[in-house]
């Protein structure tokens, strides 16, 4: 008799360990943002334009080229880093300079970033120059979204086409 | 500093410890059966995995609805199974969590056992790595959050030119082939777990890697009857509009995640590289003072294996005889591996305090704590005793009768006396009871010493304590640093039972135990001439 309850407080102990173990398996609830907010999220991959950072050779660094290897202009190989503006509501939220990423700095820029706003209308603004000059904006894209609570908006960019995406 | 964190975990170890004893006996302590138990998850989860499989899509879309398919229109047999493959990870995280901290609490991990320690560190990644691909799987919100995050905290890193994360903020970027991959991963990181499990224990002799019997049935009845009361479920398709938010999170699994919020992604790299080699360096830090490896005199050898047998840290191996004697092998002492526990001197059947002999030499010895000045702490321990019931302790230095003033025989291990010496203190009249104090019983600082000592004590193992000694002279403590009182009390009431005993008679010389196997020709004990 003492035996089968001395099993069976044993049991009873092994039981109430797992049975914990099993609660804190889904709970206690993580709630990442606050509730009633929805998330901006700004990520694309985009390498700077190299071209225009090439330089024209004269006439006498080209007849110092060997013949089969002369060429009119000298195109460095790293990226000029990005420049990427965001705007929401008129405030600014980002002001980065985006390197261009790999050992030899010749990949592309790249951007990952989360914004927490209250869910509702946004004015959204984004801007980018991905040429070395320092005045003006290569692709800039401003529209009103509506977003609602926990939705996640993102703002792409598409090389090919040159314009930003608000999905 | 290490040693002001390690007292206090070790109390507390401890305290928890020996209420557990009281209940599940030492053979079933799930706290002395960590690393067994571990395994046993590890099997659970393997078997589970596999049933799981038969079930499983790997299509993009049928991934989500072929796990709900099991857990709803299968809960019987399919869903138990996921919750148990489920919880039995936990249970694996909790008992890995729960073995490091309980070795690094009783200095397990320093000097001879680094190795295990140090091969532990890869195991307990692995171990993430395959909870993590798991989750993955599912592909309900939570497996988004765990999508999102990892491959944000990947991202961090500057290895890949793309975010990973993109994959998974918008619909059109993933493929069936990505569940395809991540079932591999799956089961591919497992495995090389469970590689890493063989070598973890690949220096360790005997190890435990089954459970007893009973205490395997009850857990085993016990994840089920969990797994039928809190069922593990999904929680919702993905959807990757929409951020994941609010999931209820695997704490045992995914307590770093949260805190890639508020500390960040580099401050959770550091954490976690900062662990790693923390837990690389300890066994260093400080090095423990290692005594020196057990010697062989090969004179007193007679290659039997029992040093070998009994040795807990496989120190010992059976090497081709190197002298002229005619034995088939000899012992061989791997000094790296050695813990100078001295099992080994207390298995061998040429460590006799009856020896004739001028030196008392044995067949392996501690060069730092060698038979000869055990023989010669006893008579002079023995010489202070006074009154009707003089008890004699032998204490292991880790056990609660290490601290005694009087009367006590300090050893490294209780395995390390002879049965032979018990008998010697006896018939010579040195005391007139012996008792043995140990470690806790599910908790042996040397392993097997407690085991070994039973063994010996009741003929289950070679050298036996002989049928002539009187074991109403001797008694077994089994008591932890935290037991002292217990320890005295049982001591005391031992020595009062010994003064109400009549004197031992005097007796003949009787045939010795079927225990020892003929011992080097040329060394005769003197009890058996």
């Amino acid at each position: 008799m003492i035996a089968i309850l001395r099993a069976a407080a044993q049991f009873l102990i092994i039981l109430a360990l797992f049975g914990g173990v099993a609660a804190f398996a889904n709970w206690p609830v993580y709630r990442q943002t606050p509730q009633g907010t929805a998330v901006i999220m700004v990520t694309f991959v985009h390498g700077a334009d190299r071209k225009a950072a090439c330089r024209k050779l004269t006439p006498a660094e080209i007849a110092k080229l060997p013949p089969n290897m002369r060429r009119t202009q000298e195109c460095p190989r790293s990226r000029p880093p990005l420049y990427l503006e965001l705007d929401i509501d008129g405030a600014p939220a980002l002001r980065a300079t985006l390197p261009p990423t790999g050992i030899a700095g010749d990949g592309p820029s790249r951007v990952y970033e989360r914004f927490v706003v209250p869910a509702g209308a946004h004015e959204i603004a984004v801007r980018m120059r991905d040429t070395p000059r320092s005045e003006g904006y290569d692709y800039e894209r401003t529209g009103r979204v509506t977003l609602t609570p926990d939705q996640l908006m993102v703002v792409d960019f598409r090389a090919e086409s040159g314009e930003f995406l608000f999905r | 500093m290490i040693g002001a964190i390690r007292k206090p975990l070790r109390y507390g170890f401890e305290l928890i410890e020996r209420p557990f004893e009281r209940v599940f006996g030492p053979a079933l302590n799930p706290l002395a059966q960590l690393g067994a138990l571990g395994f046993f998850f590890f099997w659970i989860v393997a078997v589970s995995g596999i049933y799981l499989f038969i079930f499983f899509d790997t299509g993009i879309e049928q991934a989500y609805q072929s796990v709900e398919s099991i857990t709803n229109d299968h809960w019987y047999h399919a869903g138990v199974m996921r919750s148990l493959h489920r919880y039995a990870s936990d249970l694996m995280v909790v008992m890995v969590a729960t073995h490091l901290l309980r070795e690094f609490a009783y200095d397990h991990y320093r000097g001879a056992r680094f190795f295990s320690w140090l091969t532990g560190l890869p195991i307990i990644w692995l171990l993430y790595a395959s909870g993590i691909t798991g989750y993955w799987l599912v592909w309900d919100k939570l497996a988004q959050y765990v999508a999102i995050i990892s491959s944000e905290l990947l991202d961090w890193l500057p290895i890949f030119g793309e975010p990973i994360a993109r994959n998974f903020i918008a619909t059109g970027t993933l493929t069936s082939r990505f569940f395809t991959l991540m079932v591999f991963m799956h089961i591919a990181v497992p495995l090389f777990l469970l590689f890493l499990m063989w070598v973890h224990i690949l220096r360790i002799s005997r190890p435990k890697v089954n459970p007893p019997r009973t205490l395997a049935l009850m857990s085993l009845a016990a994840l089920i009857g969990v797994s039928l009361w809190n069922p593990a479920v999904s929680q919702g398709h993905v959807d990757l509009a929409r951020a994941p938010v609010e999931v209820g999170l695997d704490w045992f699994y995914l307590p770093l995640y949260p805190l890639t919020d508020i500390w960040g992604k580099g401050a959770v790299w550091a954490f976690l590289g900062a662990f790693s080699v923390m837990i690389g360096l300890m066994p260093w830090l400080p090095p423990l003072r290692r005594a020196k490896a057990a010697e062989v005199t090969l004179d007193h050898c007679n290659g039997c294996g029992r040093c070998a047998e009994d040795c807990p840290y496989e120190a010992i191996r059976m090497v081709r005889r190197t002298d002229a004697l005619p034995f088939p092998t000899q012992a061989e002492v791997n000094p790296s591996l050695c813990v100078s526990c001295g099992i080994c001197t207390g298995s061998c059947p040429s460590s006799t305090p009856f020896r004739r002999s001028e030196e008392l030499v044995t067949g392996i010895d501690l060069p730092e704590y060698s038979l000869k000045e055990l023989r010669e702490r006893t008579r002079e321990t023995a010489a202070a005793l006074e009154g009707p019931g003089r008890v004699l302790v032998f204490a292991c230095e880790h056990g609660a009768g290490a601290g005694g003033e009087r009367g006590v025989v300090p050893v490294p291990c209780v395995a390390m006396v002879p049965p032979s010496f018990f008998d010697f203190v006896l018939s010579r009249k040195l005391a007139d009871g012996v008792v043995v104090a140990g470690c806790a019983e599910s908790a042996c600082f040397n392993r097997l010493g407690v085991t070994w000592t039973q063994e010996r004590f009741t003929g289950a193992r070679d050298p036996y304590l002989r049928a002539r000694v009187p074991r109403e002279r001797i008694k077994t403590i089994w008591a932890s640093t935290l037991e002292v009182a217990r320890f005295e009390r049982e001591r005391a009431a031992f020595a009062a039972e010994i003064a109400a005993l009549p004197p031992p008679v005097a007796r003949k010389a009787q045939p010795s135990a079927p225990a020892a196997r003929t011992p080097a020709p040329d060394r005769v004990p003197e009890g058996t001439s």
